[in-house]
């Protein structure tokens, strides 16, 4: 038992101490790196990736995976800006997209579910189909403009003591990840996530309702992907068919990072967390660095997603090892005894 | 019908059949759109979809455009097959299109001849196969995460590799690849490297256990290795070939436009892959593949983006169609609408 806490406790500790880590090069290398202003951009800008990535974490807690995520934002973000632009009011428009990205979750995981597909197939499907949907809403970025978003960006920003700042989308990104902590810890439908997640037949014999667990999962996927189109397009003012791509590997990687095993069964939102602010701390130094280029960040995501499931392998592996050799000196000593 | 006689199953349809299918209805719906509506830029007016013009001795025309760029999705597909039949996928096919490109864009700016040039940028591209068969086999990553990883910083690496722009280059042997009819053929190159492709495939897997021991990894790997069959190399080769076949598709596709564009070469290719994998017959759970349903599909992949351009539908929203053709396809051929299928048709379950 104590292998097993301990190779769960591993990753998401071993995450902090990179974050830290980060963070304090950022503040040997660069003077107004560590000052409240930057920190408090750090979730801000990386507030749409955190909403997505908490959607995300259900779907790979349950033993599945979601590649639609970067089309499903673009695909939201350009038909919110759409509407707002035909004239809607920007709540109405983001109610809209959110019941329409919703049900497209639930559509794929149904597809999932009624004819036993592969998820990354269906996603698959959905990552190109979403994305060419986007483009036919429009071919451009869509600019908008609307009394409710300046309000919104001027009064909505909490200011916290130490000169810290919290941006609407900021407060919002910390009300999912609580409301997904509760839904996944606290709630019946979480801990049947988990179940499945471990292993999908027990989970069935313990009676958890697997089909509509598995649909519920992908419902939820796209509603905070759908909220993450929306907090993008708050936040640039405007819905850009292009946008998000790629965002499917950073958001698998902030979820591994976080501690959730990518087989499923094993993890916790709040890791998810971490992932995210790590993938930030390294986008923000290499804007600092200012000679990179924008296609380090795509490689940097994907050299820690893989450093991070390696750790995770080497784990899995030397708790078998401590397992087999238990089982060894077990049958040793019961021979000895005969 | 008499449905509890005991005879045999009827023996299923050769893999190709159902692509062919698709590709002859493509054919005739445009035909008919022609005549009766015509749209769309280019030639108007009845047969215009099926008009083959001979331009400098060489036939021309909507049909040879499908041949033309249909021979890279089919040599994508060849070459995903295998990788589909171990149970694995390849999400990277498109960024190592991009990559090949960029690497024989650099070769050949910097003085690499023709053949050399042609080796180095396949050798980049076995290179990324590689990688991703390591991951694959030593990590055990689902391969669809290990291959996500190249998708989407493969794009990056090419982008590096250009440094950040659209290089041009001009190397005759290169643009042969795709500009070259040859004299007794005067057929669109692409087409053709993708036909010799497919028999030296069939020939390799078919005629040699080669294609046995795939599809043994890929339908049940603990009896595999039981029998002996060495799983590790042999998943890992499939990658390879699968980044070499994509390597090849990205220099036809880099010579189709003589530069190397690591932005939008090989854009939408892995889905265009994956679906004439499907659709030629190969189960995505692995277990048996089909190479000449495969490059049939291939055709049907680009019958359907040539259709789209001929009835006016722009390049940027072709994919949605697509993409829901393939889930539908997906979902028809799934065990459990098949079963469904069965049990609407009045016929007996099997006794298995």
């Amino acid at each position: 038992m104590n292998v097993l806490s301990s190779q769960h406790r591993l990753p998401p500790l071993a995450a902090g101490v990179i974050l830290l880590l980060l963070l304090a090069i950022g503040a040997l290398r660069f003077d107004h790196f560590l000052t409240p202003a930057n920190l408090s951009n750090l979730p801000a800008d990386y507030a749409f990736v955190t909403i997505a990535a908490v959607g995300a974490t259900f779907v790979i807690l349950s033993g599945g995976i979601d590649l639609s995520v970067g089309s499903l934002v673009a695909f939201t973000a350009v038909l919110a800006a759409h509407l707002i632009a035909a004239g809607w009011h920007p709540l109405a428009a983001a109610g809209v997209c959110l019941l329409i990205g919703t049900t497209l979750g639930a559509a794929m995981g149904g597809l999932i579910v009624a004819f036993d597909l592969p998820p990354f197939m269906v996603t698959l499907a959905g990552m190109f189909g979403l994305r060419a949907a986007a483009f036919l809403v429009r071919d451009q970025s869509v600019g908008v403009s609307h009394p409710f978003l300046a309000a919104l960006a001027r009064d909505g920003v909490l200011r916290l003591p130490g000169g810290f700042e919290a941006p609407p989308r900021s407060t919002l990104m910390l009300a999912v990840l609580l409301a997904g902590w509760a839904l996944a810890a606290r709630t019946r439908f979480g801990r049947g996530v988990y179940a499945l997640g471990g292993h999908e037949r027990s989970a069935r014999m313990m009676g958890v309702p697997i089909g509509f667990t598995k649909v519920r999962v992908y419902a939820l996927a796209g509603a905070c992907s759908t909220l993450a189109g929306i907090v993008l397009m708050f936040d640039t003012r405007s819905g850009n068919p292009a946008a998000g791509a790629g965002l499917e590997l950073a958001v698998i990687a902030s979820v591994v990072v976080g501690g959730t095993l990518l087989s499923g069964g094993v993890g916790s939102v709040l890791g998810t967390l971490i992932g995210v602010l790590i993938l930030g701390a390294i986008r923000m130094l290499i804007d600092f660095e200012g000679t990179l280029s924008a296609a380090w960040t795509s490689i940097a995501t994907g050299v820690l997603l893989l450093t991070f499931v390696a750790l995770q392998r080497a784990l899995i592996v030397w708790a078998g090892w401590r397992a087999q050799a238990a089982a060894a000196s077990g049958t040793w000593t019961r021979r000895v005894e005969v | 019908m008499t449905s509890r006689d005991p005879s045999p199953r009827p023996r299923p349809l050769p893999a190709p059949v159902w692509p062919a299918l698709g590709i002859l209805t493509l054919i005739v719906f445009n035909a008919l759109s022609d005549t009766l509506a015509p749209s769309g830029p280019g030639l108007l007016g009845p047969g215009a979809f099926l008009h083959v013009a001979v331009v400098d001795g060489a036939p021309a025309g909507a049909l040879i455009d499908i041949l033309h760029y249909g021979g890279a999705i089919a040599i994508l597909a060849l070459g995903m097959a295998p990788v589909i039949a171990t149970r694995g996928v390849d999400l990277s096919v498109g960024a190592v299109m991009a990559i090949a490109a960029a690497a024989a864009a650099r070769l050949s700016i910097a003085g690499t001849p023709g053949v050399p040039a042609l080796a180095g940028a396949l050798a980049v591209a076995g290179a990324c196969g590689l990688w991703n068969g390591v991951l694959v086999v030593t990590l055990r990553l689902q391969p669809f995460v290990a291959t996500l990883v190249l998708m989407v910083a493969g794009r990056g690496l090419a982008q590096m590799l250009t440094g950040g722009q659209i290089l041009t280059f001009h190397d005759p042997l290169l643009e042969y690849l795709d500009q070259g009819r040859p004299g007794w053929l005067p057929m669109p190159m692409p087409f053709l490297l993708g036909a010799a492709l497919l028999v030296l495939t069939c020939l390799a897997t078919r005629r040699a256990p080669l294609g046995l021991l795939i599809e043994s990894v890929g339908s049940n790997p603990e009896a595999a290795r039981l029998s002996g069959v060495r799983a590790g190399p042999l998943v890992v080769g499939c990658y390879v070939w699968c980044a070499a076949c994509a390597g090849l598709a990205g220099l036809i596709a880099g010579a189709g436009i003589k530069a190397a564009d690591p932005f939008n070469t090989g854009r939408n290719a892995e889905l265009a892959a994956i679906f004439a994998v499907v659709v030629g017959g190969t189960s995505l759970l692995g277990g048996r593949f089909s190479l000449a349903g495969a490059f049939v599909g291939g055709m049907l992949m680009q019958g359907l983006t040539t259709t789209m351009y001929a009835r006016d539908i722009r390049s940027d929203v072709a994919p949605l169609p697509q993409a829901l053709l393939i889930l539908t396809i997906c979902a028809a051929g799934a065990p459990r609408a098949r079963a469904l299928a069965r049990r609407l048709a009045g016929r007996p379950r099997g006794t298995a």
